[in-house]
């Protein structure tokens, strides 16, 4: 089964010679949810615009659904929707006007069953007819979302959907955009909360500096690059590391009372047996444990941080 | 062709008409009664008749054609600039919809505003003035022409504009002074000779002795001069907009 878009070798450079995206290659596999993360400014944006048609690629092709988004512009883009990070409305529109004209712009025949069926979806159904710049941020965030549905898109960006959302909203999302995935919908979404990556996600791609650093399976990478770390709470606070544990990834906490002994998940030999051995031998005592694994977060940020 | 687009486009524009009916109808109609009053039965009924024709009546065409051209060109440029402006513009971009079928929907809606806008003058001049319409099929010919030639023209105005009041300067420095020294309120051949001569350089000029023609018969230019330069304009117009759409100048980067 081919992919549901493929970017290949996409480059785009603005006017000012900024090289937003640079030689990008990426397949999203249909159905999927994949999250794109990277700091800001590494072309998340750019990337969904010109997948989108919204800025012109400089060199590169995208195929969406294998339809060149240049070529056969119009295929492609029936199949896509974008819900964009800025909260861009029409102000003085109704909900109900503002996500039929959306359906109507995207070639679609009026269909108000499931327009009534995604507004009800987004708890949108009692401001249909609300002017839109009487609604809070929140509910104008679900009618970006409700607009980009309604062309019953198989292909849904969300850039930066949670952004100045609250977390019953954020949950709803979430709900949402697993119930489309469910229908078969590919997801596509920036964000800034790692733990919506996390949370959702099937794949992580980390972009930066307008390239794509790395693309993985979301647990595969946890599993991959993930440290985990034993924490020993110690019964007396020591007041230095004794100098035979200078060879172990051993950390003494600020106040003595604890050791953070970090090792690779994925390591047969884990070190721990060793460690506790040389600590017994050492008369160093601890009333309890705890060990944990780093979180995405922890990974994105190592990943970025350790590119020039 | 995506039909649903441009029937979306198009009465997402009227129905923004209907929302500011006194600013986009009322308002215009209001201005150019007070010309027909003012000029037409006040003043007009002192003034002699040009080529024949009363004043109040000579003046119609010229005031309908006035409105027409500022309202064209303020309804086209509005129409694109606010989603330029509000950000909304991503999803015309992102719409499976050709830059042809973009224009037909907004400056279809424009020119629909300001023919109806001129059809409502010329029936509010009929009020205060007595006039018959000689040939009226062409009156209607220059009626859409000009709507949709300065709509276009408004168009271009409203994608390369970065600011609201950019979008006011050209229809009143320079549609609305065009207007009035393009013989709205006289005949060119009024003119000293000189500036008759000058006058031609002033594409309005074409524009309102063609539609005085289409009332009364009468002309300062050749008619079919008038409509040439009409088509001239359109063309002009449609390869600057064909221009800006390839390139993406000030709509997309």
């Amino acid at each position: 089964m081919h992919p549901v878009i493929s970017v290949e070798n996409l480059t785009k450079t603005y006017t000012s010679n900024f090289r937003a995206l640079d030689s990008i290659n990426l397949e999203i596999q249909r159905g999927e949810i994949f999250a794109l993360l990277g700091p800001n400014g590494a072309g998340k944006t750019t990337l969904i615009n010109v997948i989108c048609g919204i800025v012109n690629p400089s060199q590169g092709r995208v195929l969406a659904d294998g339809h060149d988004i240049v070529s056969d512009y119009r295929a492609a883009r029936s199949i896509i929707g974008l819900v964009p990070q800025e909260l861009s409305t029409d102000a003085f529109e109704s909900v109900m006007a503002t996500v039929k004209f959306s359906r109507g712009l995207f070639g679609k025949p009026p269909n108000p069953g499931y327009l009534e069926k995604i507004l009800r979806d987004l708890s949108l159904w009692e401001k249909k007819d609300a002017n839109i710049r009487t609604l809070s941020g929140g509910m104008k965030r679900r009618v970006m979302i409700a607009k980009a549905l309604s062309h019953e898109p198989q292909i849904l960006f969300l850039d930066e959907p949670s952004a100045g959302v609250d977390v019953e909203l954020r949950r709803d999302m979430w709900d949402m955009v697993r119930g489309l995935r469910k229908s078969g919908v590919t997801i596509i979404l920036t964000t800034h909360y790692i733990e919506e990556a996390e949370e959702m996600a099937d794949r992580i791609g980390i972009i930066s500096k307008g390239k794509i650093i790395l693309v993985e399976d979301k647990i595969k990478l946890m599993d991959k690059l993930g440290k985990k770390q034993l924490k020993l709470y110690l019964q007396s606070p020591l007041a230095n590391l004794p100098e035979e544990f200078a060879g172990y990834p051993l950390e003494l906490s600020a106040d003595g009372n604890e050791l953070i002994y970090i090792f690779d998940a994925q390591s047969e030999q884990t070190g721990i047996t060793d460690l506790l051995r040389q600590l017994a031998k050492h008369g160093i005592d601890f009333k309890d444990l705890q060990s944990s694994q780093s979180s995405l977060e922890e990974i994105f940020v190592n990943l970025v941080s350790a590119r020039p | 062709m995506n039909l649903y687009a441009i029937r979306a486009i198009y009465l997402f524009e009227l129905a923004r008409t209907w929302r500011t009916l006194l600013q986009s109808i009322a308002s215009p109609v209001i201005t150019s009664s007070l010309y027909f009053v003012v000029f037409g039965s006040a003043i007009g009924s002192r003034m002699t008749e040009i080529d024949g024709i009363s004043y109040g009546a000579f003046i119609v065409p010229g005031l309908i054609m006035l409105a027409l051209l500022t309202e064209s060109i303020s309804n086209a440029s509005f129409g694109i600039y606010m989603p330029k402006f509000s950000g909304t513009i991503y999803e015309i971009l992102s719409a499976p919809i050709s830059y042809g079928e973009v224009i037909i929907g907004y400056v279809g809606a424009a020119a629909t505003k300001s023919i109806i806008l001129g059809l409502l003058i010329l029936a509010t001049a009929r009020l205060f003035v007595s006039f018959e319409i000689s040939h009226p099929l062409w009156m209607l010919v220059f009626l859409v022409l000009t709507a949709v030639t300065f709509s276009l023209f408004g168009f271009i105005i409203g994608t390369l504009a970065d600011g609201f009041d950019k979008l006011q300067v050209v229809p009143m420095m320079v549609v609305t002074p065009l207007a009035f020294l393009g013989g709205s309120f006289y005949s060119i051949s009024m003119l000293p000779p000189l500036w008759q001569k000058i006058a031609l350089f002033n594409p309005v000029v074409y524009l309102i002795s063609g539609f005085r023609w289409s009332f009364y018969g009468v002309a300062d230019v050749n008619v079919a001069v008038s409509v040439g330069m009409t088509l001239v304009f359109l063309v002009l117009c449609l390869i600057v907009i064909r221009w800006i759409f390839k390139t993406g100048y000030r709509i997309k980067s």
